[in-house]
């Protein structure tokens, strides 16, 4: 995790006029498990095709190991696809499919079967050699896929949704054992999913994408407790968004009332958006609140309540192991480090909210197999 | 079980119009033409035509080829083009076939005759005539013209299904372009290839009209001694006996074509 490996500047890319990246800059470090996340259409898969060769950027430039490749062909480069729903070659068995790169390569047979054999191994793949791909479980496939493409031993694999088709108890084994993979073969994984928790349980480092717009590049943990915006807040986990004014360094102002918080560096009376993550909310009787308000809904969910309640207008999400009957009135207190501050930004205003809390919220933003038509379309037309 | 009365219909005509046929002419083939009685004499007859039925074996199966060779080129970019651009290219594949067949190999005599368009420009140019009609290429030119678009059109449906992730995958494992088509459109086009193949070659085998038109005595097609044998020579037994030579021949040469797909990708032929 130290040098640099690839690096996009300034990269733009737009189709039929429309733009789907716009001036990405992007480090990619060596050996690193990086994973571009954003909602679909945010351009998370073409910035993996145009690491993949796939797509030239419009405008920009694409660095390897600090060559210029933008005109370097994909079959020439040292990365190595996962493709979305496989791509597995349906006239061959699973030993060819693996066998394949290393055949184009010309190894010599004796070195083919050994490095096959090992990935064989490593996937758990043994004795299904002679089984025609479409006989495989969607598991499997995305086994074969993956010991495809790393038989090649390429400096980079690029995963683009691995795991979508796949159930989701199958799901996250295959994270452990992707994270497991990466960390055995030490080379870099560029990841990209929808899925902030798949993201967070796996990345070394989070790029979180939006509107061709890269938002926030940082550790699960950075993006997770220091969201740059409202976009990147909400789209990680559940938050609470408010409208604040900085009164002074470490304070903030909402609801007419201050509260300390640890951020500094605002100008005079800054109109900033306050983030408060449902968990770390603690809920005391309403004599003892720094807030207090009314409960209007609350949804078991296993391990912890989802309760709503209602300050003045504006609806919280809370998340809470304990049961609070609808219509209590309630108090909360809230630590200096459970609130965070960020600047405004073009997404103000639009998360945060949760008047128009459904129950479901967690499918729809989970929503198990999500390909990004719009893009596809646009790819398969040149 | 009610579904089966779907198939009635099919039943009844595959029952009226193939089976019987067959029988007849199972019975013609094994029955002699002045007494009626059993006879092996008109399958042992057919010695004499062996050439011929070897020529047209050999010259349909050349159109097969050079169809092949001539349609999967245009059957790929037809694939690879924009959804309207492909409409319109495979409507004009399908344009010559809504003219008639007979018109159109009449129009081939019209263009390659002695005294025909063709040979007119070249002697305006004061280049001799040239014999471009009356032999096996132009009866070749024939099969070639009347059947390309069955060789097209499966080929087309196969390549067009290739999903494109795959040629890129083959690309991202260090395929050039070259490459990709050999390791993977091609392979994965086969079913198409057997098809086209079977659909110019099964037609072609037994043509007698473009031979008759575009060929001499010497490009004879078996399907012109069958004709012959049925409308002028008044032999239909012999005629009964070559159409089924010539029918097991195809079979033969179909299951032949077939053992190059798998079970689940071949498309059903005859």
């Amino acid at each position: 995790m130290s040098k640099e490996l690839i690096r996009l500047e300034d990269c733009s890319m737009a189709f039929d006029g429309e733009l789907v990246l716009d001036s990405i800059d992007l480090c990619i470090k060596d050996s690193e498990f990086l994973t571009l996340l954003g909602p679909s259409g945010c351009g998370k898969t073409t910035t993996l095709r145009i690491i993949g060769g796939f797509q030239k950027p419009s405008s920009g430039t694409v660095l390897f190991d600090g060559v210029r490749i933008n005109d370097v062909p994909p079959y020439k480069r040292q990365v190595n696809t996962v493709f979305q729903r496989y791509a597995l070659f349906p006239h061959l068995d699973v030993y060819d499919n693996i066998a394949f790169g290393l055949r184009i390569a010309k190894l010599p047979e004796p070195e083919l079967s050994m490095r096959v054999g090992e990935m064989l191994e490593m996937t758990g793949l043994k004795g299904f050699e002679e089984r025609k791909v479409d006989s495989l479980s969607g598991g499997q496939m995305q086994r074969v896929a993956i010991a495809r493409a790393l038989v090649n031993r390429p400096k980079v694999l690029l995963l683009d949704e691995p795991l979508g088709a796949l159930d989701l108890r199958l799901r996250k084994d295959m994270q452990n054992e992707l994270k497991r993979i990466q960390q055995q073969l030490g080379i870099t994984f560029i990841y990209v999913t929808h899925d902030q928790e798949e993201a967070l349980t796996m990345s070394d480092t989070v790029v979180v994408m939006d509107k061709g717009k890269i938002q926030q590049i940082g550790t699960p943990e950075d993006v997770y407790n220091e969201p740059e915006n409202a976009f990147v807040a909400d789209f990680i986990g559940e938050s609470n968004i408010i409208d604040g004014i900085m009164a002074a360094d470490y304070q903030v102002e909402f609801f007419g009332k201050k509260f300390v918080c640890e951020d500094k560096g605002f100008g005079p009376r800054e109109p900033v958006d306050v983030v408060i993550r449902p968990e770390d909310i603690d809920i005391v009787p309403a004599d003892a609140g720094h807030l207090c308000g009314t409960v209007t809904n609350i949804t078991f969910k296993g391990v912890h309540y989802d309760i709503i309640v209602d300050f003045k207008g504006f609806k919280w999400l809370i998340q809470s192991t304990d049961y609070q009957p609808i219509g209590e009135y309630i108090g909360i207190r809230l630590n200096p480090n459970d609130i965070h501050i960020m600047k405004k930004s073009v997404y103000s205003g639009m998360f945060g909210d949760y008047s128009s809390y459904s129950a479901e919220y967690d499918e729809i933003s989970d929503s198990d197999i999500e390909y990004e038509d719009i893009e596809e379309e646009t790819l398969y037309e040149e | 079980m009610k579904n089966r009365w779907l198939s009635g219909p099919y039943i009844v005509w595959m029952a009226l119009f193939t089976v019987i046929p067959l029988i007849i002419i199972l019975f013609f083939a094994f029955t002699d033409s002045i007494n009626g009685g059993f006879t092996l004499k008109n399958i042992t007859s057919i010695e004499a035509y062996l050439p011929i039925l070897l020529r047209s074996v050999w010259l349909a199966a050349l159109s097969a080829l050079i169809c092949l060779i001539i349609g999967y080129p245009v059957s790929w970019t037809i694939a690879q083009a924009k959804p309207g651009r492909q409409r319109f290219l495979y409507m004009l594949v399908m344009l010559p076939m809504s003219i008639s067949f007979l018109l159109r190999t009449l129009a081939w005599v019209a263009l390659l005759e002695d005294t025909g368009i063709i040979n007119n420009i070249l002697g305006s140019l004061g280049i001799d005539p040239l014999p471009l009609i009356r032999n096996n290429g132009a009866v070749i030119l024939g099969m070639v013209y009347n059947y390309l678009p069955y060789m097209i059109l499966p080929l087309y449906t196969v390549i067009m299904k290739i999903d494109y992730r795959l040629v890129e995958a083959a690309q991202d494992l260090g395929c050039s372009s070259g490459k990709v088509f050999l390791k993977v459109t091609l392979p994965l086009s086969v079913p198409g290839i057997v098809s086209g193949i079977t659909m110019v070659f099964v037609p072609a085998v037994s043509t007698f009209y473009i031979s008759q038109k575009l060929g001499s005595t010497g490009t004879v097609l078996i399907g012109d001694v069958i004709e012959s044998q049925f409308k002028t020579a008044y032999n239909p037994n012999l005629g009964a006996a070559l159409s089924l030579v010539l029918m097991v021949i195809v079979l033969i040469c179909v299951s032949i074509m077939n053992r190059f797909t798998t079970d689940d990708e071949s498309v059903a032929t005859l």
